[in-house]
Order: structure tokens, then C-alpha cells, then sequence
């Protein structure tokens, strides 16, 4: 059953335009000109109950103005949305207590209380009854670790407790629609991790839908099996998160450190090099070429450090439009 | 259906009131500053220091006594009708509180009222704190209001404190339009100030400025509600009345603006 269905989405805006310096401002005073930005250009999707769906894209290609058309909180120029059988915009109570849009950059949290203090007005807000919240609350609070924290003001919490709160305080009303942009932005490893096993957990569990936005690869590759790509407001892919990292990611980045210098020609064969110095080389390797050239590499050298990993993914989109506006 | 309605109905008094708590508590963690800004609300004990000093027309109208009881009361309405929802919508609006608000099934408003409910409460100890002092000091400021005065001033009260959030609150929708809606509340200041009785009871004005003053909502925001609890010659029933006009116009053109107002919000800061 179909869960998100989006069709010609559009939306627009105007933005005030300001040339710099004394002169532009005085001109700003009196007279005022605008752009239309167009942020969203007509784009179709639909996603199922229960999928998890990535939605990635460069700064400024609409996905935050898209999700935010999806959650109701802004109306589109034009186009049709439906979640969860709801029209967004019209903002109902039944379909509010559907959803959740947790943003890793913005909080809802009462930062001088304990969170519990806020989990108690979303109870309330949303009809909990008394046993039934507790209940919620040691639940998710398991399947987040969180348990003292929650009676800790917010303040006092650390930015990955805070966000495991927030989860919890976004998802105490057990929504079936979840919006989720960059939930983990700013955690460390062990935290991006956790938040990623509940969400997981959270979806097996609850049979959810997960539309999620991040800049880190490892959110999308392990929690989604489809992704979405936007670009200048345009879906420019919609399809498996396979296909797609073999069309971002040809390369692997590898950075190695050496005790002893070596002649940098040397290292050529392996793959072009990024960025080098007396004792490291930064190289990209062809995907299918990283395990030979990594053993050969070993075997030749005495290696003291090696990382090998996906280019940013930012990096990887800009690549990827690039070599798309050169064809 | 009328079941439907009542449960809707407790839905929102139990959500009403866990905001309410939640509200109180914050403002408690906030108590140095609530000491502070009940001090910042010491302007009619200031007038009244000043006008019993002066020997103005004033005294023809209100006697020494009068005087001290309307600006004592003066003192206790401005103390339950302070309202910063401009400063605090636009602040919210922009850096993208406000989005998480719109997604919970309860109207943002409520929040934002309920909060100056919570601080009114929380500021109680303190105002009854700053008034044993008065009366210590000068203990022939004292006297004790009868009880159909205490009753109708609290209810005219809490219409004033409504129908000032209302104005402001229809002011803050400005934010869907320009983003910077709180220089606007200096500007509502400046009526506020010489139209509410705050500087000077409204009876000792020309009678022109006096009738223009009575066609807009700042008399009925402090002066007739401190006449009620000093039990000066007022009509009641008259205030509380133009209160209710005033708090429905508002509540209707708060209403339009919102729905307005949400068309062109684009979520900025979130």
C-alpha cells in the first residue's frame, strides 16, 4: 500500500536580492527586487508502507523544501501530495498523529528541563493515557539506551543523548510516517550507530515508513535499500541503493602513511593520486582494484596507518553532475 | 456526538494543562529573571509618587486616596497583563522552532498563551512580596478592596491580560510577512503608555484625547480594570463588556491572519 505519493511537485519562492556595499543598501531602502527560485520542479514519487527511503542531493537541491511540503509545514506552488491518505497542508490532527519530522539541527525539546518534562506534554498533547506513556517511554527508552538522561535537563546532555531524547520525544506518539532529516548530523560514530539500530528496530517493529535525509553515506547505505537523488529541484535518480553507489562511487578513497620515503611516481599504478607528502599518499583507487592494489601495496611497503573509504558524498553528486553537464 | 465533543473537549484540557506545568516549571528555572521583570512593572508606583508630589488638575478628580488605590491597582493589572508574544513568536519563527510546533496536534497558540499563564502564576508570590513591602513602608497606602471588587478585577483582569495577548498576538502574524515582527511591539507601545491610564487616569485628560481613547482597547486594558479593584465609580458591566468586543474582534482577525499567515510561512530556520 502506497504510504507517500507525490505528483508534479513544484514550489517556488521569491527571494530579495541586495547588491553588497553603502550603495546597495540605500538602493535596498527604496527599491527592492526579487528572484524566483525555483526549488522544487515538478517531481513524482511514491513510496510504500514500511519502505525506507534516502533522500540525498547537494546543499540547495530541495529536499529540505521537500520534505518540509511533505510534513505540511509549507504549501507547494503546485502539484499533488498524499501521506498516509492525508493531504499535508491541510494539516490535520489525524494525520499530524501519523507523522514525525525529526530534524538533527533543530530541536523541540525544553532545553532548560529534563526531557521527561516534554515527553509528558507530547503525551498529553497526543492523548496518551498515564500507562500507556510509561509504557512508551521505558520501550523506546530501551531500544535508545536512554533511561537516567531523560531526568537530566537538556541542557546537561550530551548533543548524542540529546538527539536519542528527541527521537524519543518525536516518536512517542508511534507515527507511521517518519521524516527524518540529518538525524545524525554532529554525532560521534557510536552515536550515528545507535540512532541507526533503532531506527532499523524502530521500522521493523512498527512496520514505519523512513523518508531520510543525510550527508553521511552510512545513514543511507544502512538503513535504505532505495534512494532518491535530487538535483536543482529534479529527481535525477530513483532506484536501488546498489545501482546507485556504483554510479557515485567508481573510485574508493585510500589514505596511507609510511615509515620510510618513498618516490611518489611509484604509487601512480595504484590509482590517481589525490594529495601527498613526505610520508602519505592519498589515492583513488577503482573500485574492483582496491584489494589487489591494497595487497600488493603491503607487501611492497611498510605501511604504518591505511583508510579506505567512500568519498564524501557531497564529493560523489558534485562528480557525478559534473561528468552528467559535460556529456 | 455531544461524547465525541466532551472527549475532544478533556483531550484538551489534560494537553492545556501538562503545557501549563511544563510552562511553570520552566519559568521557576527562570525566577531570578520573573523578580526582575516584576520590577520592570514598578511605573505606576512611580506615577504615583510623582502625581501625589504635583499639584496638577488630577487632584480635582481623584482625591490623595483614590489616587494611591488606582495606581496600587494600576501596579497589580500591569503586572497580570504583561505580554511578550511578539518577541517570542518571532524568535521561534525564525530560528525554525516554530516548525516542530505546527506538527502536534494542538494549535501553537495555546502554547504561547499558556506560557503568560504560567508566568502570571509563577510572578503571584512575588508582586504580593513587592505589595507587604509597599504597605510597610507606607502603611496608609493600605486598604482592603470589598469582595465583588476583587472578584470583578480579577475577571477584568484576565479579560485585559486576553484581549492585550490577542493584540499583540494578531501583530505577531506579521512575522509570515516581513520576518521581523517585534519592533512593532515598541511602536504599540507608545499607546499603551499614554492611552492605558499607565501615566496619568484617563478622567484627567482633554476630553477630546479622552473620547479618542475610549475607541481603542488601552483603557480597557488597565485603567477600567484598576478602577474596578480600587472601587472607583466605574461601570462594571460596561467594561467587561467592551473586554469580550475587543477579545472577539481580535480573536476573529487572529484567526484570518493565521490562516493567512501559515499560507506563506516558508519554515525558515528549520
Amino acid at each position: 500500500m502506497i504510504s507517500i505519493d507525490v505528483k508534479g511537485l513544484s514550489k517556488n519562492y521569491q527571494i530579495a536580492e541586495k547588491e553588497p556595499g553603502l550603495r546597495g543598501s540605500l538602493k535596498y531602502l527604496f527599491l527592492r527586487t526579487s528572484r524566483e527560485v525555483k526549488a522544487v520542479q515538478g517531481i513524482n514519487f511514491s513510496i510504500n508502507e514500511g519502505e525506507m527511503v534516502g533522500f540525498i542531493g547537494p546543499n540547495g537541491a530541495g529536499k529540505t523544501t521537500t520534505l518540509k511540503m511533505l510534513c505540511g509545514l509549507i504549501h507547494p506552488s503546485s502539484g499533488l501530495i498524499s501521506v498516509a491518505g492525508y493531504k499535508p497542508q491541510r494539516r490535520s490532527p489525524k494525520f499530524l498523529r501519523k507523522i514525525t519530522l525529526v530534524m538533527g539541527q533543530k530541536q523541540q525539546l525544553i532545553w532548560d528541563l529534563p526531557p521527561i518534562e516534554s515527553l509528558l506534554v507530547n503525551a498529553a498533547i497526543y492523548g496518551i493515557s498515564e500507562s500507556e506513556t510509561k509504557r512508551r517511554i521505558k520501550n523506546l527508552g530501551e531500544m535508545l539506551e536512554l533511561d537516567d538522561e531523560l531526568y537530566r535537563p537538556v541542557r546537561k546532555l550530551s548533543l548524542g543523548q540529546r538527539m536519542k531524547a528527541e527521537l524519543l520525544a518525536s516518536l512517542l506518539h508511534l507515527p507511521s510516517v517518519l521524516f527524518l532529516d540529518e538525524p545524525t548530523l554532529g554525532l560521534d560514530v557510536n552515536s550515528q550507530i545507535r540512532v541507526r539500530d533503532f531506527l532499523l528496530e524502530y521500522n521493523r517493529k512498527y512496520g514505519a515508513t523512513i523518508f531520510l535525509t543525510s550527508h553521511y553515506m552510512a545513514d543511507i547505505t544502512s538503513l535504505c535499500e532505495r534512494v532518491l537523488v535530487l538535483h536543482k529541484g529534479n529527481l535525477f535518480h530513483d532506484g536501488s541503493m546498489a545501482s546507485l553507489t556504483e554510479k557515485l562511487t567508481p573510485y574508493r578513497s585510500v589514505k596511507i602513511e609510511f615509515s620510510n620515503l618513498y618516490p611518489l611516481s611509484e604509487f601512480r599504478k595504484y590509482g590517481s593520486i589525490h594529495e601527498s607528502n613526505d610520508h602519505y599518499v592519498h589515492l583513488l583507487i577503482p573500485r574492483e582494484r582496491v584489494i589487489p592494489n591494497i595487497s600488493e601495496i603491503l607487501e611492497k611497503y611498510s605501511v604504518t596507518d591505511l583508510e579506505i573509504k567512500d568519498p564524501p558524498i557531497e564529493n560523489l553528486i558534485s562528480r557525478l553532475f559534473l561528468k552528467d553537464s559535460k556529456k | 456526538m455531544s461524547n465525541k465533543y466532551s472527549l475532544r473537549l478533556r483531550k484538551f484540557i489534560l494537553a492545556a494543562r501538562a503545557i501549563l506545568i511544563a510552562q511553570y516549571s520552566l519559568m521557576i528555572e527562570y525566577r531570578a529573571e520573573i523578580v526582575l521583570w516584576a520590577l520592570s512593572g514598578l511605573l505606576p508606583l512611580i506615577m504615583l509618587a510623582l502625581w501625589q508630589e504635583s499639584q496638577s488638575s488630577i487632584s480635582s478628580i481623584f482625591s490623595r486616596d483614590n489616587l494611591s488605590r488606582y495606581f496600587i491597582s494600576a501596579f497589580i493589572v500591569r503586572q497580570f497583563t504583561a505580554v511578550w508574544v511578539m518577541v517570542t513568536f518571532e524568535e521561534d519563527t525564525i530560528e525554525g522552532r516554530m516548525a516542530p510546533y505546527l506538527l502536534q496536534p494542538i494549535a501553537p497558540f495555546w502554547r504561547y498563551y499558556l506560557s503568560h499563564i504560567a508566568e502570571q502564576i509563577s510572578r503571584i508570590p512575588i508582586v504580593i512580596l513587592m505589595l507587604i513591602i509597599l504597605i510597610l513602608f507606607s502603611p496608609n497606602l493600605f486598604w482592603m478592596p470589598g469582595l465583588k471588587d476583587v472578584v470583578m478585577g480579577l475577571i477584568a483582569i484576565y479579560l485585559a491580560f486576553s484581549v492585550r495577548f490577542m493584540l499583540h498576538w494578531n501583530f505577531s502574524m506579521l512575522c509570515f510577512w516581513t520576518e521581523r515582527s517585534s519592533s512593532v511591539e515598541r511602536l504599540l507601545m507608545i499607546p499603551y503608555l499614554f492611552l492605558s491610564g499607565l501615566l496619568a487616569p484617563i478622567d484627567s485628560f482633554p476630553a477630546f484625547i479622552k473620547s479618542f481613547a475610549l475607541f481603542t482597547p488601552f483603557p480597557y486594558i488597565l485603567y477600567y480594570p484598576s478602577k474596578i479593584i480600587a472601587g472607583l465609580e466605574v461601570n462594571t458591566l460596561s467594561v467587561l463588556m467592551t473586554l469580550l468586543f475587543w477579545l472577539t474582534l481580535f480573536t476573529c482577525t487572529g484567526r484570518l491572519l493565521w490562516h493567512f499567515g501559515l499560507k506563506r510561512y516558508s519554515a525558515m530556520g528549520s
